[in-house]
C-alpha cells in the first residue's frame, strides 16, 4: 500500500451540534472538526453519546440543532464514501448469510445495479477479506464464526468499498489481546491512506497509532496528541471511576496507576 | 387419488396450495430474518377489514382484500417509520382495528353470509379458476421483485443503518417488504385462512434459517418445505375428512417437531 498525500483538509466539521433522545440530552454544543489522514479515538464513559456522535457523523441520527459536513458536503450525500463498521451486534449471529456475502454488502452503491453480485465485486470482497485475514472461511456461515472473526468480516465490508475516511465502533470488542494488536497493525497501515476514526470506552487501548483523542460526555473536547492526562481522564469518567492509563510510546507505556481502588490518580507524563 | 384431479375444483386447489407454498416460502424468510412475525400477523389479521368491504359493497373479495391489506401495509409502515420503538404497539392497534372494521362491515351487509368462517380458516377446496389465475400474477410479481430487489432486501435486512450509509434507500424498501408481505398473505387467505397464515410464514423458514448459508438458499427452501406441507396436508385432510387448513398447520407442526428432536438426537449422538 502506497501512503497517499493527505490535503490537510477539513474531512469531518461539527458546529453548535447538540442532540437528545426522549428529551434527555446525549451531546450539548459540539463543535469538532477532523482533519485528514488523522488517526482518532473517541473515548468516553458509556452512554456518554459516542456512538451517537459517530452516527450524527453518518448522518444515521439528525441532530436538533447545529450544523454537521462529511468531507465538505451533507452526510447522507457523503457517507458512501466512507467506511463504516458498526458496534458489534449479537442479534444478527443467526443470520443466514456467508462470510463473503456480507462483505460483498459493503459493496452496495458502488457498483452496478444488477440484482446480484458480478465476478468482478466477488473479486474485490476477496481481496478485502485477504486483507484482514479471512480469506480461508469466505464461505463459512457468519453464525459459525468467532467474536474476532466476525469482528474481521466487518472490517473488511467497511473496506471493500475504498473509503476515504473510516469509522468504527468499539472495534476492539470480543477480541484477544493479540487480536487486538493485530488489529491496531491494521489500522495503522490503513492510515496511510483514509482517515480513521474509531470509538472505544476503554482508554487502555490507545496504541501508538493513535494521533489524536476525542473526549465525548455530552460535551466533546478534541485534543490534538494521543495523551490522555490522568486531569481528562478524570474530567471523562467520573471522580468515582478507578482507572489504569496507558498511552502511546513504544509498545505501551503505564501513565498512572489508581492507587488503592479508587479515583486518585497519580499524577505521572509519560510520552 | 388420483381420480380426485379430473375435478376441475381439486385442480385449482391443489394449484392455489402450491403458488401460496411458494408466496409464503419466499416471503416468509424474509419476514422470519427481519424478526418481523407479529408486523405480518398484524396485516394477516386487519385484511379482513377488506373482506368486510368486498362483502359489503358486494365486490369481489380477492382484489377488495389485496387493495385493503396493501393500505394496511403503507399505514403501518409510515405510523412506524417515525416510532420505531413502539412498533409492536401500533401494530397491536392497527391488528384489532382492521378486523374490527371487517366484522362490522360484514354485519351491515345485506343478506346472511356462511361465507364468513372460508376466510378465517381458508377454504381450498372452494377456490375460483378465476382466483387462481389472479394468484399466478401475484406469485410472478412477488418472485419478479423480490430477484431484483434481492441485494437490497439482503442488505436491509441484515444491518439497516450499514445500507443507509452505503445508500441503500432502506425507507422506500420497508415499504416494498411490507406490500410483499400484503401480498402473501391476500394470496394465502384462500388456502389456510387469515388465522393460520402465520404458520406457513414461519414454521419453514424457522427450520431452515439455521442450515441455509444464504437468504435465497433459504428462500428455495422453504417453498419446497411449503408445498410439501401444502400437499400431504391436503391428502391427508382428503382421506380422514378434516378441515384442510388446519391439516395443514398440522402437517407442517408435526413434521417441525419431528424434524427438531432427530436433528437434537443426532446432535447428542455426535457429542
Amino acid at each position: 500500500m502506497t501512503p497517499k498525500k493527505f490535503l490537510n483538509r477539513p474531512v469531518i466539521e461539527l458546529e453548535d451540534v447538540s442532540f437528545s433522545f426522549n428529551k434527555v440530552p446525549i451531546l450539548k454544543e459540539v463543535n469538532l472538526t477532523i482533519f485528514d489522514g488523522d488517526f482518532v479515538a473517541i473515548i468516553g464513559p458509556n452512554g456518554g453519546g459516542k456512538t451517537t456522535l459517530v452516527k450524527i457523523i453518518l448522518g444515521l441520527l439528525k441532530p436538533e440543532r447545529g450544523r454537521v459536513r462529511l468531507l465538505g458536503s451533507l452526510p447522507a450525500r457523503s457517507r458512501q464514501k466512507a467506511g463504516y463498521m458498526p458496534q458489534y451486534a449479537t442479534g444478527e449471529k443467526d443470520f443466514p448469510i456467508e462470510v463473503i456475502e456480507v462483505v460483498l454488502l459493503g459493496l452496495m452503491g458502488v457498483t452496478g445495479c444488477s440484482p446480484f453480485f458480478s465476478k468482478a465485486e466477488r473479486k474485490r470482497a476477496e481481496m478485502a477479506l485477504d486483507f484482514v485475514g479471512m480469506l480461508p472461511l469466505a464461505g463459512k456461515r457468519v453464525s459459525e464464526l468467532s467474536g474476532g472473526q466476525l469482528q474481521r468480516t466487518l472490517l473488511a465490508r467497511a473496506l471493500v468499498s475504498g473509503p476515504e475516511i473510516l469509522f468504527l465502533d468499539e472495534p476492539m470488542a470480543n477480541i484477544d489481546v493479540g487480536g487486538k494488536t493485530k488489529l491496531f497493525d491494521l489500522l495503522g497501515e490503513l492510515n496511510e491512506k483514509m482517515t480513521i476514526v474509531f470509538v472505544t470506552h476503554d482508554v487502555g487501548l490507545l496504541s501508538h497509532y493513535v494521533k489524536s483523542v476525542v473526549c465525548v460526555n455530552q460535551k466533546v473536547f478534541f485534543h490534538p496528541s494521543a495523551r490522555i492526562t490522568p486531569e481528562m481522564a478524570t474530567m471523562i469518567m467520573g471522580e468515582s471511576c478507578p482507572m489504569e492509563l496507558i498511552a502511546h510510546g513504544f509498545p505501551h507505556r503505564v501513565l498512572a496507576r489508581h492507587k488503592d481502588g479508587l479515583a486518585s490518580h497519580e499524577k505521572g507524563d509519560g510520552a | 387419488m388420483i381420480e380426485l384431479l379430473h375435478f376441475s375444483f381439486m385442480q385449482n386447489a391443489l394449484a392455489a396450495g402450491v403458488l401460496a407454498a411458494i408466496a409464503c416460502g419466499i416471503i416468509g424468510s424474509l419476514v422470519v430474518v427481519n424478526r418481523s412475525v407479529f408486523m405480518a400477523g398484524g396485516i394477516a389479521h386487519a385484511a379482513y377489514g377488506g373482506v368486510g368491504i368486498a362483502l359489503y359493497f358486494a365486490l369481489p373479495a380477492l382484489p377488495c382484500i389485496i387493495a385493503f391489506s396493501i393500505l394496511i401495509a403503507l399505514v403501518m409502515g409510515a405510523l412506524t417509520l417515525k416510532r420505531r420503538g413502539r412498533m409492536d404497539t401500533v401494530i397491536g392497534v392497527l391488528w384489532a382495528v382492521g378486523m374490527a372494521f371487517g366484522i362490522i362491515l360484514v354485519d351491515l351487509a345485506p343478506g346472511y353470509n356462511v361465507d364468513l368462517m372460508s376466510f378465517l380458516f381458508g377454504s381450498i377446496l372452494a377456490v375460483p379458476r378465476s382466483d387462481v389465475r389472479l394468484m399466478v400474477w401475484l406469485v410472478i410479481i412477488i418472485i419478479v421483485l423480490v430477484t431484483c430487489f434481492y441485494k437490497d432486501l439482503l442488505s436491509m435486512s441484515y444491518d439497516k443503518e450499514f445500507s443507509e450509509v452505503r445508500g441503500v434507500r432502506v425507507v422506500p424498501l420497508h415499504f416494498l417488504f411490507l406490500c410483499l408481505v400484503a401480498m402473501a398473505v391476500v394470496m394465502t387467505i384462500r388456502v389456510v385462512g387469515l388465522i393460520l397464515i402465520m404458520a406457513l410464514f414461519t414454521i419453514a423458514p424457522f427450520l431452515v434459517e439455521r442450515y441455509a448459508s444464504s437468504l435465497w438458499k433459504m428462500m428455495v427452501s422453504s417453498c419446497a418445505l411449503n408445498v410439501f406441507f401444502v400437499l400431504t396436508g391436503l391428502w391427508i385432510s382428503y382421506r380422514f375428512n378434516l378441515t384442510s387448513g388446519a391439516t395443514i398447520i398440522m402437517t407442517a407442526a408435526l413434521f417441525f417437531i419431528l424434524f427438531e428432536s432427530v436433528a437434537a438426537a443426532v446432535r447428542k449422538f455426535h457429542r
